[in-house]
């Protein structure tokens, strides 16, 4: 298979960001790979904006500061009951807000790669206030030095809150954060005992966060004797322990790895991994370095790396928002979908983040993944309902969700701009329109049976023609890889 | 995907709504019926560890209170099974079980070199592996690849859940994974899917898409069969509405009916009691018990119960010492239910954790669920149990 500029650039756009955006259409199989890479890294160059979502009340609390006619009384079940939620509601909020990030920020490779390590760092917390400031963490060192970011995550209120930090104290460790720091922040297992472990909690005693979200260390629950981990010896606090981690080469492998996995392909091809991880050690974690090794690399656009990788319901979604520019009335649903789909943003399943790859795909998701584009041509209802989850609901499970429709169904009330979109495909000649379509939105190497694909397409119009085209060509199987 | 000519003739009245389906899938639109005494199995997972001390309790233990003065549970408040035996005060429906001779109780099961990480844990529960080796098939999935070389099963087993669990993933053939037969029904019954099932190349290929496709064929031509049967006989018993509660009453109903599964998953969690314990195994408890007491009444109103075995485990328990947070920590070995009207053993199947006798302060696993795992495959699903689980565990005797 030739992998054509434009193949290359859309590979490009779908890894390093959430693929092309309908107004840079025209420009896919003109524009040199080299100025798209160039123009990726330069948009991301400049810090993001932080989002803060949360509710007045949640962060006057936090302050220590009570509202008007409350001062100095404590809260009683019914007000910490709003309180917790209202801390739900702003969540919901915060995913909403960021998943628009990813659509329309100029910034994709930051958003992405913040993706990335959103899974990486992966922290269930109910908190809004520790979750917003842990997703700016990410967002800000999301291109940064890998050792930064590491020491902020650990630090952060969302993080020892979720590994129980709070609780690891001189006289009674707790070794979960000492545990997931190696396992799956920075080496992976089995290059580490369970001794390190409990000696590297030993380390972390004392590290917590107080309500209004804030790093505290805790002197007198510190354990101040000497430690062992990894064959060192001495009176190490937890910043010691993570600069051990940090001095390890096969927490590079390790990272390195993870990212190959994530931006390039499943099955990691050692060479190229060694070679961007002796890099990526020597630039002392230098994450934009890597990327930027990784997309400049021939390798990268070989065929046997595009088209392969299944999307996450997150890329998948902000995928169609991208390449078909609309107005949803009802944003809410998006949640709906993260949820049935398996990936609902600040919710990990757990500390290990979301699987990926083929564990997206089961029976059902992969039907709803495919009906996903035909509710939004057809405004129809989508009657299904995710797994219960008690963490988020609280009773206030479809307060959010109002366009129901006669089924008792969600409505997605999605108003698309088709007339930019059918804009961009005015030049091809309607014999060649079902092929612009598809080389536009399909990385797979083998096209689309077009037999069964003009069954469905209304050929009405040139304008319907192009619509229904677009909408069966996103509600195949190919359409999930990118 | 060899098809018998037999097999072909047995299409029957499905054969119209299947005629846009490549050959090969046409095999299980009309599965063997099911065999009288069709056993069940029904697996339930407790995710996140659950503290199995707190569940089956040494009543007469200082060691145990002494551990945990704040969470221990007292004599008083549990549920009487022994003198030296008590449960969670919220299993009531459990204590009737036990009382009723359906109820058997295995302690301390585990497996040498235990991980305490969620996930991991959960891993070489799932795959059946040692925990120094790594294994990307479940043992369920290995069960559906064993029972149906060179055809597509994924109705044997189901996950009554939106994502499909590693122990039901195969070497070739995987399960189903659905919250209920209606919401899959409808939302594979496109005739656009059909038709691109249908046109796509068979020569199933390693890569992602065929992977795709392959999975979308087996929905399409299942969810017809499934919605069908879980509608031949529903279950008209009263379950409560909680999450497990309506996983039980869509498995009754497919028990009842002619659909061949032998194997249903379903999942209660989180048990991660590190913090707040008391409050959050009670919660879950009182849901378990609701439901499993519900199905169980069902089953036996249908005289099912003594072809069906419900089975908990959980990835591990937890340490002995409770914690400053009004939790416990990650721990080892743990406690198995097995309820069943036909057991042949029931009752508690071996002696209490010995406390005086602990690793680090965790439990010594006596049992591997490995031996479990050999048991319930060869004398419950009849299966060779070497074949799928590598090599040869004893079997007990409480089947």
């Amino acid at each position: 298979m030739k992998v054509t500029t434009q193949v290359k650039n859309q590979h490009l756009l779908w890894r390093a960001g959430f693929g092309p955006m309908a107004e840079e259409f025209h420009q896919l199989s003109t524009a040199s790979n080299k100025s798209y890479i160039d123009s990726l890294f330069k948009a991301s160059a400049k810090g993001p904006e932080y989002i803060d979502v949360a509710h007045s009340a949640l962060k006057g609390l936090a302050m220590g500061v009570r509202e008007v006619g409350q001062a100095n009384k404590p809260l009683d079940e019914e007000q910490r009951r709003k309180m917790r939620q209202q801390s739900r509601e702003d969540i919901k909020s915060l995913n909403l807000t960021w998943l628009n990030q990813m659509v329309n920020s100029h910034q994709q490779l930051r958003e992405k790669m913040a993706l990335f390590w959103h899974g990486h760092f992966a922290s269930r917390n109910l908190n809004i206030l520790y979750q917003q400031q842990l997703l700016d963490v990410i967002r800000r060192n999301a291109l940064g030095n890998f050792g930064d970011l590491l020491r902020e995550v650990s630090k952060s209120a969302a993080m020892i809150n979720f590994l129980n930090n709070n609780q690891n104290r001189k006289n009674h460790p707790n070794e979960n954060f000492a545990r997931e720091v190696m396992e799956l922040f920075t080496m992976g297992r089995g290059n580490y005992t369970e001794n390190d472990i409990k000696e590297a909690a030993r380390a972390f005693t004392g590290w917590g966060a107080n309500i209004a979200g804030e790093f505290v260390f805790r002197k007198n629950q510190h354990d101040t004797g000497i430690k062992t981990v990894l064959g060192r010896n001495g009176n190490f606090d937890g910043d010691a322990v993570l600069d051990i981690l940090l001095e390890q080469q096969q927490t590079a492998t390790f990272i390195t790895q993870k990212i190959y996995r994530y931006f390039v392909n499943e099955t990691v091809n050692t060479d190229h991994v060694a070679w961007l991880a002796g890099r990526l050690y020597q630039s002392n974690y230098n994450i934009k370095g890597l990327m930027h090794d990784i997309f400049t690399s021939e390798w990268f656009y070989d065929a046997g790396n595009i088209g392969n990788r299944i999307k996450s319901p997150v890329e998948l979604i902000v995928g169609i928002r991208r390449a078909l520019p609309m107005q949803l009335e009802n944003e809410s649903i998006q949640l709906l979908f993260q949820r049935l789909l398996g990936q609902l943003l600040f919710y990990p399943p757990n500390v290990a983040g979301w699987p990926g790859g083929r564990n997206w795909i089961d029976s059902s998701s992969l039907m709803l993944r495919m009906r996903i584009p035909q509710l939004i041509y057809d405004n129809d209802e989508l009657a299904m309902k995710p797994k219960d989850d008690d963490d988020q609901m609280m009773g206030m499970r479809d307060a959010r969700l109002k366009k129901t429709g006669k089924k008792g169904g969600q409505i997605i009330a999605a108003a698309v701009d088709w007339e930019l979109y059918i804009k961009k495909f005015e030049k091809v000649p309607r014999e060649k329109l079902l092929g612009a379509i598809s080389s536009t939105l399909i990385q797979t190497p083998n096209a689309i049976n077009t037999a069964v694909l003009n069954k469905y397409i209304d050929a009405g119009s040139r304008d319907n023609f192009i619509k229904t085209a677009t909408i069966q060509i996103m509600s195949t199987p190919e359409y999930q890889l990118c | 995907m060899l098809i018998k000519r037999k097999q072909f003739i047995q299409l029957g009245s499905l054969a119209t709504a299947s005629m846009m389906l490549p050959k090969f899938l046409k095999a299980f639109e009309q599965p063997a019926l099911v065999p009288p005494g069709n056993k069940v199995l029904v697996i339930l997972q407790l995710s996140g560890g659950n503290d199995g001390l707190n569940t089956v309790i040494p009543i007469r233990n200082d060691i145990y209170y002494k551990a945990r003065p704040k969470l221990g549970i007292t004599k008083e408040q549990a549920l009487t099974l022994t003198d030296e035996v008590g449960l969670h005060p919220a299993l009531t429906g459990l204590k009737d079980l036990y009382h009723d001779g359906s109820l058997g109780i295995l302690n301390s099961v585990g497996y040498p070199n235990p991980d305490r990480s969620h996930f991991r844990s959960m891993d070489i529960w799932h795959s059946a592996s040692n925990s120094n080796e790594y294994l990307y098939t479940g043992w369920i999935g290995r069960y559906l690849d064993a029972q149906c070389k060179g055809c597509d099963k994924p109705t044997q087993a189901l996950e009554l859940d939106d994502v499909l669990s590693l122990a039901m993933k195969g070497e070739q053939a995987k399960a189903l994974a659905m919250k209920d037969p209606r919401r899959l029904y409808s939302s594979s019954n496109e005739k656009y899917f059909k038709d691109m099932v249908a046109h796509h190349a068979q020569d199933a290929g390693e890569r992602p898409v065929d992977y795709l496709y392959k999975t979308m064929a087996e929905t399409v031509s299942s969810a017809d069969y499934i919605y069908k049967q879980s509608r031949l006989h529903p279950t008209k018993a009263e379950y409560p509405k909680s999450d497990i509660g309506n996983s039980l009453k869509t498995i009754a109903s497919l028990i009842f009916s002619d659909i061949n599964t032998k194997v249903y998953y379903l999942s209660l969690g989180s048990f991660d009691t590190h913090v707040g314990q008391e409050g959050q195994q009670k919660r879950l408890f009182t849901d378990m018990n609701a439901a499993i007491t519900a199905f169980v009444k069902d089953l036996k109103a249908n005289n099912r119960f003594e072809d069906v075995l419900l089975m908990s485990f959980s990835e591990f328990g937890r340490r002995v010492k409770q914690n400053a947070s009004g939790g416990t920590d990650h721990g080892t070995a743990n406690n198995m239910f097995f309820v069943s009207g036909g057991l042949k053993e029931k009752g508690i199947l071996n002696p209490l954790p010995d406390l005086a006798d602990l690793q680090d302060g965790d439990l010594k696993y006596k049992v591997d669920f490995k031996n479990v795992y050999a048991t319930v495959l060869n004398k419950w699903l009849q299966t060779d149990d070497r074949a799928i689980l590598g090599k040869s565990f004893e079997h007990l005797n409480f089947l």
